[in-house]
């Protein structure tokens, strides 16, 4: 039976502002069967994001919805989090706004373990502003400000959110569409700060600056490129170089920040 | 029954005024002078059940009271002038997304680090203007830490009743200094709290103008779901760019405050009534304008002082009075002249104005304001 999408969508507020061919709305589609899979209660639950393209996705759904200035998503989720520890807090973005202006914001979130869901839609380019580079754009691609080709080194998300201390790291891409909602879904029930990474297309804006003559070519690529995690593990550095590895990248127990902080209330109350 | 009472610094009596109000929240990022706002609190708010967290900065520290207040709780972060600077961003998404929460400025000298550990009243602009755009602004500005424990009840009140950030201005002199304070008992002083929504989640609007200049505030988890930006928005906190809707929505939330002055402005008068020199002085300073007054009318000199407690909006109608009374007005500020623009501005010419600044990091002294009226009167 086809999924009913329609009971998260909020009336009205299609159609959405993202370009045709961009992948935001698969990830979209996604993160509403993970919430589905997972049961959350829509008034339990708080969806938080910053300024971009793919911060607007809150906006389109039935929930507690949370669209705050640039960088700051993950600051603001924590403030929600940390009042109301029973809420099922998500928080949804992009590359610029989750590592470059937020990128304090983002290790610290990761360090403090505090229980939540952060989908970033890393499509290596700030699409909104028309095109600029992010930390995430290949070094030596094209974008509105790298018109020589970028020179500056990238961030690996996923690397940064492990090394920061996120204690459920996984990554994908647009075109494993069905796999999108099973990390979310792994990242919504693992107790603890949970990035999904999701590799995302911008046909509009970085796509035909670098020589994609469509949006399928640019699907084609992450096909071509992603490496299961399993399959990784028998492979060698040089056999992996430029490859994008999926699925769960890292997950450990370590304890979470809000109860961490439930039993300072403790200690402080038997003084 | 005897009073409860206290030794208290300034910062530590902000702090307990605040938990007297019913804040269950604190977001904060350590600087000097408002550390101990934060320290005390780290202490207290979890005896009461309250969250305490030292985010990883000060812009970080201003978003998770934000979502804190978007909960239903009431919340307070603490900083100094550098800091607020960093928080205006969210200042300014607290005026557009109208969320109720306290804001303390523990006023240091500056612009940039500036002297940490020097009193200033160089932040009374930006208290007003700090963040871009159009906003109204509440800001309070007491002189005593009986009063910064008052005030500070007052200002999660008027954040509240008016959904908006409001600022207490305090500065490095009586954030440390320590005074005698009484303690209200639980109901002495009022406690207001928001407004719930008196419709169903249904019919609920975030920024409904039907109830007034102030739409009532739903708190996220409860079933009263929606949606807020920094975008300007209509009605239903979904963002727009109609004119007829952003020009509504604007004016809106700067006539909220400009039309409930009476209800939002404090003031104190000390021998005004015969006065033909006023001083118009807030807070630490205003200590000493009051000692110059009263050694200046055992000479025989009629002075008065007119005392802002609620800074912003700025008390225009009394001044402009007071400006038809006397022969000249004297401000004195640990700045180089900031209060005294609004002053010259409402005074329209009527009397005399004349400033003392100072930013050495020293207070104005009674001496300085005595010597200033002598001169001029």
């Amino acid at each position: 039976m086809a999924f009913d999408y329609d009971k998260y969508l909020r009336p009205g507020k299609l159609p959405h502002i993202w370009c045709p061919g961009c992948g935001h709305g698969i990830v979209l589609k996604g993160l509403l069967r993970a919430i589905d899979a997972c049961e959350l209660e829509k008034n339990r639950t708080a969806i938080v994001s910053g300024i971009g393209c793919a911060s607007r996705l809150p906006g389109y759904v039935d929930f507690n919805t949370l669209h705050t200035a640039h960088g700051r998503a993950a600051a603001f989720a924590t403030g929600i989090k940390m009042a109301q520890p029973d809420m099922n807090v998500l928080v949804v973005g992009g590359d610029g706004d989750g590592v470059a202006i937020g990128g304090n914001h983002f290790i610290h979130a990761c360090r403090r373990n505090i229980d939540m869901t952060y989908v970033l839609m890393n499509n290596f380019i700030y699409g909104m502003t028309g095109g600029q580079f992010s930390p995430c754009t290949p070094t030596g691609d094209k974008a509105s400000t790298t018109p020589y080709g970028n020179p500056d080194p990238t961030f690996d998300i996923s690397k940064l959110a492990i090394g920061a201390g996120a204690t459920f790291v996984a990554r994908t891409t647009a075109y494993h569409a069905t796999q999108i909602d099973k990390l979310i879904a792994e990242g919504i029930r693992h107790k603890g700060m949970a990035i999904i990474e999701v590799l995302d297309d911008c046909p509009t804006t970085y796509g035909r600056r670098n020589k994609f003559r469509s949006v399928v070519d640019m699907m084609k690529r992450f096909k071509e490129l992603a490496v299961p995690v399993a399959k990784a593990a028998t492979m060698s550095k040089e056999e992996l170089d430029g490859k994008i590895v999926t699925g769960i990248l890292h997950r450990e127990e370590r304890p979470e920040y809000c109860e961490q902080y439930a039993e300072v209330i403790k200690r402080a109350q038997n003084l | 029954m005897a009073k409860k009472v206290a030794l208290l610094q300034g910062n530590e009596a902000c702090a307990y005024g605040a938990l007297y109000a019913g804040c269950s929240f604190f977001g904060g990022y350590p600087i000097t002078p408002s550390t101990e706002v934060a320290e005390v609190l780290a202490k207290e708010l979890p005896k009461t059940g309250g969250k305490f967290i030292q985010m990883e900065d000060e812009i970080a520290a201003m978003a998770s009271v934000l979502g804190a207040a978007l909960t239903g709780a009431k919340a307070l972060t603490a900083s100094s002038g550098p800091g607020i600077s960093l928080k205006q961003e969210l200042i300014g998404y607290a005026c557009i997304a109208e969320i109720p929460c306290v804001i303390v400025n523990v006023m240091r000298g500056g612009p940039s680090t500036g002297m940490p550990t020097g009193p200033s009243q160089s932040d009374i602009m930006q208290a007003r203007w700090g963040t871009h755009g159009d906003h109204a602004a509440i800001a309070v500005a007491p002189a005593s830490c009986q009063e910064i424990f008052s005030e500070t009840v007052r200002a999660f009140n008027l954040a509240e009743t008016y959904r908006m950030p409001v600022q207490v201005l305090l500065d490095e002199i009586n954030g440390h200094m320590r005074e005698r304070i009484e303690l209200p008992e639980p109901g002495e002083l009022e406690i207001l709290d928001r407004q719930a929504p008196p419709v169903s989640p249904e019919q609920y609007l975030p920024f409904d103008p039907s109830f007034g200049d102030v739409p009532p505030l739903a708190a996220f988890g409860s079933e009263y779901r929606f949606h807020v930006t920094g975008l300007n928005k209509a009605a239903d906190g979904f963002p727009t760019t109609k004119a007829r809707l952003v020009d509504a929505e604007e004016r809106r939330q700067i006539r909220k405050v400009e039309a409930n002055r009476d209800k939002i402005e404090k003031n104190e008068e000390y021998m005004v009534d015969d006065a033909e020199v006023v001083i118009v002085a807030i807070g630490t300073i205003s200590r000493s304008a009051r000692h110059a007054v009263t050694e200046l009318r055992k000479q025989g000199r009629k002075v008065g002082m007119f005392r802002p407690i609620t800074l912003w909006p700025f008390p225009e109608q009394r001044i402009a009075e007071l400006a038809g009374q006397v022969k000249a007005i004297i401000v004195p500020e640990m700045n180089l002249g900031q209060m005294i623009l609004e002053v010259e501005r409402v005074i329209k010419g009527a009397c005399d104005l004349h400033g003392i600044g100072r930013v050495d990091g020293e207070p104005i002294s009674p001496f300085q304001i005595m010597d200033k009226v002598k001169e001029v009167y």
